[in-house]
């Protein structure tokens, strides 16, 4: 198992590399130069432009410059946001809580209804149900979930009056910053229907968020166990006189399982994707937003610093899935080995 | 990345089977020869396995109809896509009260007919879908053969790069590298295809991986064909199946993207009639005027949901250890 662990954190090592070298260049390949960028609409002398090339270190050779930005990564320097002036690194974690309440979030409601489903579906095979999960699943998987988004407003918040528009919680709330988690800090605070407020702000956004991993969690989890029950162990318990509910709970589904997991971890890209535009929809001030909205102030630094972080968050859960598999299923970490 | 996983699955099981797996049942009667009449054989073949699934039919006689109506949008739109009528402001559908026949869906904010703007609007999304799967295709499956016959270091660095592409959410990838080009269609759709690509380039190289070591391939080497030609026709060819399913699937998910782009103020501009870029500039209206909201999201909605349906069929179609079971 060790020997595999590092082979897969070997493995990462040159698309950590890649990674930085593209956000590296990011800011390099815009239009203009990087001291351009950053004086914006003012305008500079050509003197006052050449001292700033010079301060900043524009005028040194790239691998110089690579070579600080790599270092300054591994000391958690990002470098400074062009609106705020705060460090790149404090901005993305004040605000990553939030994108990751609603992901946990939207992650649980999509494996609570999507594994089911698919595997009633599956049990009940060519019948109506199955056929209107599938269906179900297959719109939600083709669903512009920015519309989706809207709908739920127009009908929830227009319509029934029931939820808010945007935001985390009612302004009639404020109590300090403890874990980042709406939810965990209103219960922390102890005031009276502070819950209540942030939880209704957090629904609709979780179901836009949750659709598509819905559909394709749903989609997965019934394939793999109809070719879970085609197979003789699933006979074999049958034919033994277990009940139907033990050999499909119990039996099948432990091995059906196993493919779906992995479906789950690549969800995360798709959730960090669908949290830059679910966010922007309800106003939710989470990472998504943030990257939307540095894109439009043209903080390039902001931008720089979040497409790195979102890349290596992604590369660390895919590496969290690679081993979680090779847990359950010996045969992969002894085939590669 | 959640198409990924479908195509990989095809991808494996398409190359587990022989060469010539689509044809099977043909081949148990006469013999078998691809090139001539056999190539309408094979089609014929497809399209009995195709059309088996229903859902897979409508969804292609929708999308079929969606292609009419963009070819012909000149003829069948009543109204230009940009021309407004200050008389007529968020007009509601005719039939809601208050409906004129004149503007069959209502008109936006501006005044502009709805219907002409949505049959407008398609142009741009099946161009976006075909101008995507193309040059996504075509770069991604020399890309992918050329790193699976070479193989070697040629081979781990472009997998390594493909990595890297594959690291960042595609949807955020595709807003940096707009934010780098500028914001317009074209570069959306530049910005996508460039997304996608890696797709490609590992269906295609896991397939020639399986392909290369059978017996055809190693008959053509003895018998003397060149590199290129045992690239292009010997293996190719028998690498399509799950590289047809995933440009069905890429072609949705472009036009999904490059709505999102759109709606996010980072595709099309306005007053372009893009559906993304529609929604977009209905926001404001959605409480007051539902068709402007509604409309656009559903032309994607049911164009892309056609399309996966018939990616589905196709999978189906020419996924033989599917077809079997």
């Amino acid at each position: 198992m060790l020997a595999f662990l590092l082979r897969r954190i070997g493995l990462l090592i040159p698309t950590f590399i890649g990674v930085t070298v593209a956000s590296f260049g990011f800011i390099r390949l815009l239009p203009g130069d990087p001291v351009l960028l950053m004086a914006g609409e003012r305008g500079l002398s050509p003197e006052r432009h050449a001292a700033l090339l010079k301060e900043f270190g524009f005028d040194r050779p790239l691998w110089v410059q690579y070579w600080d930005y790599l270092s300054g990564i591994f000391q958690g320097d990002l470098g400074f946001s062009l609106v705020t002036k705060n460090p790149v690194i404090d901005e993305f974690f004040t605000l990553f809580p939030a994108t990751v309440e609603l992901s946990i979030c939207a992650m649980i409601f999509a494996v609570a209804l999507g594994i089911p489903a698919g595997m009633f579906a599956a049990v009940k095979r060519g019948t109506a149900f199955d056929h209107t999960v599938m269906g179900t699943a297959l719109i939600g998987y083709s669903m512009p979930i920015f519309w989706w988004g809207l709908l739920l407003i127009i009908f929830f918040s227009g319509i029934l009056q029931w939820t808010p528009v945007s935001g985390r919680i009612s302004l009639l709330y404020f109590f300090p910053d403890v874990t980042g988690f709406m939810t965990i800090d209103a219960v922390l605070s102890g005031q009276k229907g502070a819950l209540r407020s942030a939880l209704s702000h957090l629904i609709l956004p979780t179901i836009v968020l949750g659709t598509i991993p819905l559909a394709v969690i749903a989609r997965q989890t019934r394939s793999a166990m109809l070719e879970v029950l085609s197979e003789d162990y699933v006979r074999t318990a049958r034919s033994k006189g277990l009940s139907a509910l033990r050999v499909v709970g119990v039996h099948a589904l432990r091995n059906a399982l196993i493919p779906v997991i992995t479906t789950i971890g690549l969800q995360v890209g798709v959730l960090l994707a669908g949290a830059i535009l679910t966010e922007t929809i309800f106003s939710w001030p989470g990472i998504g937003k943030w990257m939307v909205d540095s894109i439009f102030r043209r903080d390039y630094p902001s931008v720089q610093g979040g497409l790195l972080m979102i890349a290596l968050i992604v590369m660390i859960v895919n590496l969290i899935v690679d081993l979680l598999y090779g847990l359950i299923n010996p045969r992969i970490r002894h085939k590669e080995g | 990345m959640s198409k990924q996983v479908d195509t990989d699955r095809a991808a494996a099981t398409a190359s587990d089977a022989s060469p010539t797996a689509p044809a099977a049942p043909i081949a148990a009667t006469e013999p078998l020869d691809v090139r001539s009449g056999g190539t309408r054989a094979v089609l014929k073949e497809f399209w009995h396995y195709f059309s088996e699934n229903r859902g897979a039919v409508i969804g292609l006689w929708f999308f079929t109809a969606v292609c009419l109506i963009a070819l012909l949008a000149d003829v069948v739109a009543p109204h230009g896509a940009i021309e407004q009528y200050r008389d007529a402001l968020l007009q509601p559908p005719v039939w809601q009260e208050g409906g004129d026949w004149r503007f069959i869906l209502g008109t936006d904010a501006v005044g502009r007919d709805m219907l002409s703007r949505l049959i407008y609007g398609s142009r741009l999304s099946l161009f976006v879908g075909i101008i995507v799967v193309t040059f996504s295709l075509l770069v991604g499956v020399v890309v992918g053969l050329a790193a699976g016959f070479i193989g070697g270091a040629f081979d781990t660095i472009v997998m390594r790069i493909m990595d890297i592409v594959l690291a960042f959410p595609s949807l955020l990838l595709a807003l940096a590298l707009v934010a780098i080009l500028g914001p317009s269609l074209t570069n959306a759709m530049i910005a996508i295809a460039i997304v996608q690509q890696p797709h490609y380039v590992r269906l295609t190289r896991a397939a020639v991986i399986g392909e290369k070591g059978k017996d055809y391939v190693t008959a053509a080497r003895v018998v003397g064909v060149g590199p290129l030609r045992l690239m292009f026709m010997t293996i190719l060819p028998n690498c399509m199946a799950p590289l047809i399913v995933q440009g069905a699937l890429s072609f949705s998910t472009a036009i999904l993207d490059a709505a999102a782009l759109g709606f996010l103020g980072m595709g099309a501009q306005p007053p372009t009639p893009e559906w993304g870029t529609m929604l977009a500039e209905a926001r404001e209206f959605i409480l007051r005027a539902w068709w402007v909201v509604t409309l656009p999201g559903l032309a994607i909605l049911l164009t892309v949901l056609a399309i996966n349906l018939v990616g589905d069929g196709l999978r189906d179609a020419l996924d033989p250890k599917l077809k079997r079971s």
